[in-house]
């Protein structure tokens, strides 16, 4: 189970402060699959980055089973079983696909079966991809199902995937949803996503919508995805007249 | 012949040697000849001309032969230049391994000066491995000063890896290919630098006949206080392609300077540079913290993978 409590973090822009989330709780039970949805800039990605200890929260608290891990490094949280998919992955010159899923699997001697396993439940496939590098010659798409299989392989209790739809095409992506809803049914994992589309949205057993820093609404899907709707409809004029005609 | 467990540290180290080489080879070792053996296909013999060094002539149609000919400094204070010079005939396909050790527990600098000439036959495929090692706790400095010059027939290529990973202290590495018709030149270049070192590298690819094509795949990582020169160049003067490629790791307090230049005397030359230098990109180093690496595991692999 993962707690935050009251979780907050501000940066210093000019003389001003900037709440940039702002007094979060929120229990994540295990097994569930959640889902952080809400507008850009809302906040999403720095709460996903706070779990997994890429920034520092100015206050609050993080208990992950239990344990008070607010003051643990990256490496020790992702020990102890939290794992991000990046939204802007970074690329590497000289690591390959495989080099990538064998240090992310903690395995040293991944096989290449595994590899193409974890390669096919994100729509690549392995031949193609095994010995290339991680680096610019890759597309978009690609890097970004790459860093996905690198979650799948590290396999840890709670995977956090951050906008994997991004860039993605049709194909990859139903071949994604499968794969979340495999993990899902097989209860192996907790599983956050960050995500805008309602297909994976349909999916969650908590969709949480994050904005301003703040939690603004929690529900199931079917309460949840109406009021986005509706949300959207009503916040902007031309929209809602479009609608309507 | 590889008495001592220095000389085949040394051996292994530089040219992946474990017990004695199969084919051709010349193992050069404090200045003198530690073991030599010629096959049917490739003869090695002393220069003609009484300079320091060796003559190896490689048959035509000599086709999957290894040559190896690693040279070793075992004692401080030995300072040498050698000549070897290597006539490769057409339509032949052969490694050849060569690449230097340095093992220094004086006070003295050791130091290796070489001038490597290839003359490679018309479309004859050449794989040119040089290795350089440096280790030993002395104050003695270790130097190496490489040398190649190649000329390459219609068809012929040359694929040229060098690699220098720490433990020299001073090297300047000049290179200089004369690609002839539809000759092909790829040379890989990789080095570490740290502490004071100061390492040079200076490339001239000249592309000379139609159809010619050369490759320079440059990198390197700056530690330390040490100090990198690239000064790559591609000249194009018919119709060719030529890419240059540098980039760098620079970390702590060294310097790291790349002056990749292009030069076309055809309308027909097609010339491609890039160089970057950057430190280790904190993203890399976060992401891999997320797989459950320490920061120090990130950087290593990271600089290993840059360097493989
Ligand atoms: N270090 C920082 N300094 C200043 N502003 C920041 C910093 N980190 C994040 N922000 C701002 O905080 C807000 C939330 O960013 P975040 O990336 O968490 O949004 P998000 O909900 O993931 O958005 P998106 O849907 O576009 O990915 C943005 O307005 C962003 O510009
Ligand atoms: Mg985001």
């Amino acid at each position: 189970m993962l707690e935050l409590k009251h979780i907050s973090y501000t940066v210093q822009e000019g003389d001003d402060k900037l709440g940039i989330l702002n007094d979060i709780s929120l229990t994540i039970d295990d097994h569930k699959l959640v889902v952080f949805t809400g507008p850009n800039g809302g906040g999403k990605t720095t709460l996903a980055k706070v779990i997994m200890g890429l920034v520092t929260p100015t206050s609050g608290q993080i208990l992950w089973n239990g344990q008070d891990i607010t003051p643990l490094s990256i490496t020790e949280r992702a020990k102890l079983g939290i794992s991000y998919g990046f939204q802007q992955p970074p690329r590497f010159k000289g690591l390959t696909v495989r080099d990538l899923l064998t240090l992310a699997s903690g395995n040293e001697k991944l096989s290449k079966d595994q590899c193409c396993q974890y390669l096919t439940k994100v729509g690549l496939c392995a031949n193609d991809y095994l010995d290339r590098e991680v680096d610019v010659s890759l597309s978009g798409g690609e890097v970004k199902r790459i860093e996905i299989a690198s979650i799948l392989a590290r396999n840890s209790q709670f995977m956090i995937f951050d906008e994997p739809e991004a860039g993605i095409d049709l194909w990859s992506f139903t071949r994604l949803t499968e794969t979340f809803e495999q993990i899902h049914a097989k209860g192996s994992a907790t599983m956050v996503i960050i995500s805008h589309q309602e297909r994976i949205i349909s999916l969650a057993d908590e969709v949480i919508v994050v904005g301003d820093g703040a939690i603004r609404h929690r529900g199931s899907a079917q309460e949840i995805l109406p009021q986005i709707l509706a949300d959207t409809l009503g916040s902007c004029p031309v929209l809602k007249k479009e609608a309507n005609a | 012949m590889m008495d001592t467990q220095i000389d085949r540290e040394l051996l292994e180290k530089i040219a992946d040697l474990t017990g004695k080489p199969v084919g051709a080879f010349n193992i050069r070792k404090d200045s003198g000849c530690d073991g030599r053996q010629s096959t049917e296909h490739i003869e090695i013999a002393n220069r003609a001309d009484g300079k320091s060094g060796i003559d190896i002539r490689i048959k035509d149609g000599t086709v999957g032969e290894t040559c190896h000919i690693p040279v070793i400094i075992t004692k401080p204070g030995i300072e040498e230049m050698v000549y070897n010079d290597f006539y490769i005939g057409d339509n032949c396909d052969v490694d050849i391994v060569a690449g230097c050790g340095i093992h220094n527990c004086g006070n003295q600098d050791s130091r290796h000066d070489g001038l490597h000439t290839f003359h490679v036959g018309r479309n004859s495929k050449v794989r040119y491995t040089e290795k350089h090692y440096g280790e030993g706790t002395g104050k003695g400095g270790r130097v190496m000063n490489p040398q190649t010059v190649v000329y390459l027939e219609e068809g012929a290529s040359i694929q040229m890896e060098t690699v220098q990973i720490r433990g020299i202290d001073s090297t300047k590495r000049d290179t200089k290919i004369i690609c002839g018709k539809d000759a092909e030149a790829v040379v890989t270049e990789r080095l570490l630098t740290d502490d004071h070192q100061v390492a040079e590298s200076n490339m001239e690819i000249v592309l000379d006949g139609e159809g010619s094509r050369g490759r320079v795949i440059s990198r390197s990582v700056a530690q330390g206080n040490s100090t990198q020169v690239f000064y790559p160049r591609m000249v194009g003067n018919s119709q060719c392609f030529g890419h240059v490629q540098c980039d760098s790791i620079i970390m702590d307090s060294a310097t790291v300077k790349s002056i990749p230049a292009i030069t076309a005397n055809s309308t027909e030359a097609q010339l491609v540079h890039e160089a970057a230098i950057g430190k280790i990109a904190g993203e890399q180093l976060l992401k891999l913290e997320t797989l459950g690496l320490t920061p120090e595991e990130a950087e290593e692999c990271i600089l290993n993978g840059f360097l493989a």
